[in-house]
């Protein structure tokens, strides 16, 4: 390594920026994760097309700023309050989302798991394929330009901290909302699975017959927790959408569906305090080492590096179905994987 | 004015040599699917790794191109075998269910792909084969290459039919597929029959592999896994664990997703395969040749 790329990598490694960067990454990963959490880790639903739900999010709240410049007002009897074009078009994606996953969990839900799988995976596959050819979602060129006014209002946010003496800067802005999002879908979701219909998923998971015996209908509960597991997996593409600010078909392949499944395996199948725990060890490894200057990674050029990364997540992997498939926080007596 | 019939002559032609690779491929998926009860993620990884090792022996060794195929099915296979006693049995001695195997086979994909593009980089290479002569047989032209690809996997075909039909390993392997524990209290030993099912699904996927390079006439660590998708179509449309039935899913997977750019632009073929993959699943799980049983 030359000289010169040292001290870049060096700087890289001391600079708050790359670790806020690394940060809201996790923070994304999280929320992502946290769907497939309820889905896998309390329905049992292998659902391998999770990064469908995540582009259909983004992309709807995307197109929706950019070609409609649709904004609700909210008619509060004293007066109107005009919710922003963003906002609007981001609570639209989310709904829009959540139809998408019962559509196909509508037909799907009552394969066994791992044709549900190879189901879900296709259907992520079918979508991306689309986005990739059509011309109104930009193609392979990617859709831009619907983070102008999240970047207004992140300025705006700023300046206002600023005059009361508090540094913050878009990045930190971001950083704070998606874990201020994610820290709020896990406290909810915490209610959510303590809840009476969060006991009944893992009754269903647990034993189906048993379940429908006691007249739970499984396949309600199952499509109402495909639908809840998108609307999360699209909140955590708009997330996504302000961090990347272009939208492109190649940031959604299967791979990134199977980096939320490391992440759950990793903090533990039906642990959601282990998801943003796994999506932190995650986001270390996986964009956090992208940087590193020293031994061992200093004797790799850049794009070895990348390879190396993915080899080394999926070594954990394997690593965490062979040796602790329960994961760090998960309880060997909830696993699901040995059926 | 339907399409002229030479374009429909074309696209059958093109349809059945990506459709015998495909088969190929799906045999080995299938068999593995059927008697270890792994959904095996890195099938088409293990394509790419006999790829290579073909790119080793013809480019690096400067090797024939029959030698090269030789030492790609040999050394998938061992790699195939290798993963059975390092990865596999260990797994299944802890009780691994199929859910576990799902995921560790993904493991091995990500691993397997990333330590080849670790190893030749992530620019596309070629063999030292001359590919782009082709031939006008008036109807439709075929380019050497094609004439290769089908050539070799219709012997392919034929090979593993026969070896399936007639030898007694083979005639295990699908009773093993077919009803595991019938097969064991028939008295066939299962730790036998599983290591050659990995020779089999290994030695298959590293000529179809080194075949894939071929007719693409590009190399890259993203080769197989482009294929597995297909391949997993193959395998659901002919049944699951139905060798026979992987062959036939193959030859229509490949049919179907040429002549589809009839009706829809070309771009959307896989897409068209992908969409009656799900179909068959939602719609007659047990294959189009399968008998309805419970599943």
């Amino acid at each position: 390594m030359s000289g010169g790329e040292f001290v870049v990598l060096a700087s890289a490694l001391l600079s708050l920026t790359f670790w806020q960067f690394v940060v809201i990454t996790a923070g994304v990963y999280a929320i992502f994760a946290l769907g497939l959490q309820l889905q896998y880790g309390f329905t049992g639903l292998l659902n391998f097309g999770h990064i469908a739900f995540m582009a259909i999010g983004s992309y709807t709240m995307a197109l929706l700023i950019n070609k409609t410049h649709l904004a609700f007002v909210l008619n509060l009897g004293f007066g109107h309050l005009s919710v922003p074009a963003t906002v609007s078009a981001a609570l639209i994606a989310i709904v829009v989302t959540m139809a998408f996953g019962l559509l196909v969990g509508l037909p799907a839900i009552r394969l066994r798991a791992d044709y549900l799988a190879i189901t879900t995976i296709a259907f992520g596959e079918i979508l991306r394929i689309f986005i990739l050819n059509q011309d109104f979602t930009g193609g392979p060129l990617g859709t831009y330009g619907y983070g102008r006014e999240f970047l207004g209002f992140s300025d705006t946010v700023t300046a206002r901290a600023h005059s009361v003496g508090i540094e913050l800067g878009r990045d930190r802005v971001l950083l704070i909302l998606v874990w201020l999002a994610a820290g709020l879908l896990t406290l909810f979701l915490w209610r959510v699975v303590r809840s009476p219909w969060g006991r009944v998923l893992r009754a269903i998971r647990e034993d189906e017959d048993a379940a429908n015996a006691l007249g739970k209908n499984p396949i309600a509960y199952k499509l109402q927790v495909m639908a809840l597991g998108s609307g999360i997996a699209a909140i955590a593409g708009l997330f996504f959408s302000f961090q990347i600010l272009i939208l492109n078909p190649s940031s959604f392949e299967p791979l990134f569906t199977f980096f939320a499944w490391v992440i759950v395996l990793l903090g533990g199948t039906g642990s959601l305090r282990g998801v943003p725990v796994g999506a932190l060890v995650f986001a270390f490894i996986f964009a956090g080492t992208r940087f590193f200057g020293f031994w061992p990674f200093s004797l790799l050029q850049a794009p070895d590096r990348a390879a190396v990364r993915l080899i080394l997540i999926g070594l954990i992997l394997i690593a965490i179905m062979a040796f602790r498939p329960q994961g760090i926080f998960g309880k060997k007596e909830e696993l699901l994987l040995d059926r | 004015m339907g399409p002229a019939m030479n374009e429909v002559v074309q696209l059958t032609v093109n349809g059945l040599v990506v459709g015998s690779l495909i088969a190929i491929s799906a045999v080995g998926l299938t068999l593995v699917y059927g008697i270890l009860k792994i959904v095996n993620f890195a099938h088409g990884d293990y394509l790419t790794f006999g790829a290579y090792m073909a790119l080793v022996a013809n480019v690096t060794w400067s090797l024939s191109p029959i030698l090269s195929a030789a030492f790609a099915v040999l050394a998938t296979l061992a790699f195939s075998v290798a993963m059975e006693f390092a990865l596999w049995r260990p797994m299944r001695g802890r009780g691994a269910g199929t859910t576990s195997l799902f995921l560790t086979s993904i493991g091995v994909a990500l691993v397997l792909r990333h330590a080849i593009q670790w190893a030749w980089g992530p620019e596309s290479v070629r063999y030292r084969i001359d590919v782009f002569q082709s031939y006008d047989l008036g109807l439709f032209r075929v380019s050497l290459n094609q004439v290769t690809v089908v050539g070799a996997s219709a012997l392919l075909i034929v090979a593993t039919g026969l070896f399936l039909s007639r030898s007694r390993i083979g005639t295990a392997m699908r009773a093993m597929a077919d009803d595991p524990e019938l097969a064991g209290a028939s008295g066939i030993d299962r730790d036998r029959i599983v290591v050659y099912t990995w020779i089999v699904a290994g030695a298959l996927a590293g000529i179809a592999g080194m075949l894939l390079g071929v007719l693409r006439a590009s190399i890259t660590p993203n080769l197989g896994w482009f294929f597995l998708l297909p391949a997993f179509a193959a395998v659901t449309l002919g049944g699951v664990g139905n060798p026979y039935g992987a062959l036939a899913g193959g030859l229509t997977i490949g049919l179907v997703m040429e002549l589809s750019s009839l009706v829809v632009p070309f771009v959307y073929k896989e897409a068209i395969a992908f969409g009656v993959m799900i179909l068959v699943l939602l719609l007659r799980p047990q294959g189009l040749l399968g008998k309805a049983r419970v599943l």
